[in-house]
């Protein structure tokens, strides 16, 4: 018997919104300026994202992108506009708002000298989360069985990847920010992250999702927003352009 | 907040515990310290001796060892505090500690907690160094406690805050002495006087300065505790 299977199994479960109602307006950025040092990183960045969406932010480098995801974190100051995250302002009310969000990023968060475990079993008992939900994230992801007491360091780019989005599903934000999420990740692994986002985004989790890797992205995405200078130049559903 | 700072406490503990930096790094240092201390004032210090020698110009080890001491002890802090800084850095592990949602004040009880818990495994290692190479004598066992306690904690306080403050800067390892060391010195040389005069058996005049201490560590405890949350997020 492997060590995967001594562990009972907690099913990763979320909770859809109720079939016909209108979804929730998860992500408000109105107007919003954030200067980067010298350099205007958002230049009157307007954004909506709603529960349930996949947004895919496009754009060359240094179009904002980045800066999008780590201001809807509030990692970023703005010098004007209004940002809303899950009803709430992110200028007052940080602190709550941050334990529903999720932020991956290219670096993975993660302590090099804990286990696998540990760092999931950390990320979700600070965020208040359920800790029975560690062990089918765990497998989900394919970060189980004897990698769950290996040392991050010990680990390889795409499977320190894959437990850091392990403990995002683990922890289950209301809102999953992914800066180039593909990245690192073998084509087993990029599949499965597209399944886990869909599977999110089924159940009511808002994606917001900056990708250079457009074709895989716009698959899974139910919007793609292309941001060029700090500022949202397209915003499409399919071949509808609405701005 | 206590929850929190439990949490905090019991991670930092574990990535030492795997990492043993303290103990296969600092450990060391501390100990290769005291044995140059003991070379560099061989001629000068008389040992196990409370008087000093008026034939020679030498010192009792009495009023020479605390200083040693803690002045090892303050240089070992720099290196657990720039350690403990270090964790948070290494792949962006710091963006997720805040965003965690995890109280700031808990944060940083949590991670001068930490810090506490290596400086007194560094404490006990540095009292039986001065045992063993000064052959100093523990006197008032409960005035040296009490300094000792409420030192470490005042010193713990200013290494978390300031190694947040410093922590995202390139020039961190240079700055963080220059920071830390001005503002740690009074309770330093309170606790020097407290041990000193608890070595020389003047118990009676070391409890001001435990006083001074604990005026110190309850004003850097509760600095923290307020304002780790903007330290955190400005760096």
């Amino acid at each position: 018997m492997s060590v995967a299977d001594d562990v009972q199994l907690a099913p990763v479960k979320m909770t859809a919104p109720p079939a016909g109602t209108v979804p929730e307006v998860t992500v408000a950025m109105r107007s919003v300026v954030a200067v980067l040092g010298v350099f205007p990183a958002l230049s009157g960045l307007d954004l909506q994202a709603g529960s349930g969406e996949v947004v895919l932010l496009r754009g060359p480098n240094g179009a904002g992108k980045t800066t999008v995801l780590r201001a809807c974190a509030g990692l970023v100051p703005i010098q004007r506009g209004d940002i809303s995250v899950l009803g709430c302002d992110l200028r007052k009310d940080r602190r709550s708002v941050r334990r529903r969000i999720g932020l991956l990023g290219h670096a993975t968060s993660l302590y090099e000298d804990l286990t696998v475990e540990q760092n999931v079993r950390f990320a979700v008992r600070a965020a208040a989360g359920d800790v029975d939900r560690i062990p089918a994230a765990l497998e989900r992801l394919d970060v189980g069985g004897r990698l769950r007491t290996l040392g991050v360091m010990h680990l390889s780019a795409g499977q320190r990847r894959r437990v850091a989005l392990a403990a995002l599903v683990a922890r289950g934000p209301r809102l999953w920010l992914l800066d180039e999420p593909h990245a690192g990740l073998d084509p087993d692994g990029r599949d499965l992250l597209d399944e886990v986002i869909s599977e999110a985004a089924a159940a009511g989790t808002t994606v917001l999702l900056a990708s250079h890797d457009v074709d895989r992205a716009t698959r899974i995405a139910s919007r793609v927003v292309l941001i060029t200078g700090g500022r949202v130049v397209t915003d499409s559903v399919g071949d509808h352009h609405v701005s | 907040m206590f929850r929190d700072a439990l949490l905090v406490l019991g991670k930092d503990l574990r990535i030492e515990a795997r990492a043993k930096v303290t103990l296969r790094q600092v450990a060391p240092f501390v100990v290769t310290v005291m044995v140059l201390f003991a070379f560099g004032l061989d001629r000068v210090l008389v040992r196990d001796a409370n008087v000093a020698d008026t034939v020679t110009d030498s010192v009792p080890a009495a009023y020479v060892v605390p200083g040693l001491i803690w002045l090892t002890l303050l240089f070992a802090l720099l290196l657990v505090v720039s350690r403990s800084v270090s964790i948070e850095e290494e792949d962006g592990a710091g963006d997720a500690l805040r965003l965690s949602g995890l109280d700031p004040a808990g944060i940083f009880l949590g991670k001068a907690g930490a810090i506490v818990v290596q400086l007194v495994a560094l404490e006990l290692l540095l009292v039986l160094g001065s045992m063993l190479f000064f052959q100093a004598r523990l006197h008032a066992p409960l005035l040296l406690l009490s300094a000792t306690a409420l030192a470490t904690v005042g010193m713990a306080a200013v290494g978390t805050c300031y190694g947040a403050l410093s922590s995202g800067l390139r020039s961190r390892e240079t700055l963080l002495p220059v920071l830390v060391m001005p503002v740690v010195a009074p309770v330093v040389l309170a606790a020097v006087q407290a041990w000193q005069l608890a070595l020389v058996g003047e118990v009676g005049d070391g409890w001001p300065w435990v006083r001074l201490l604990i005026v110190f560590a309850v004003v850097y405890v509760s600095f923290g505790v307020l304002a780790y949350g903007a330290l955190l997020e400005e760096s």
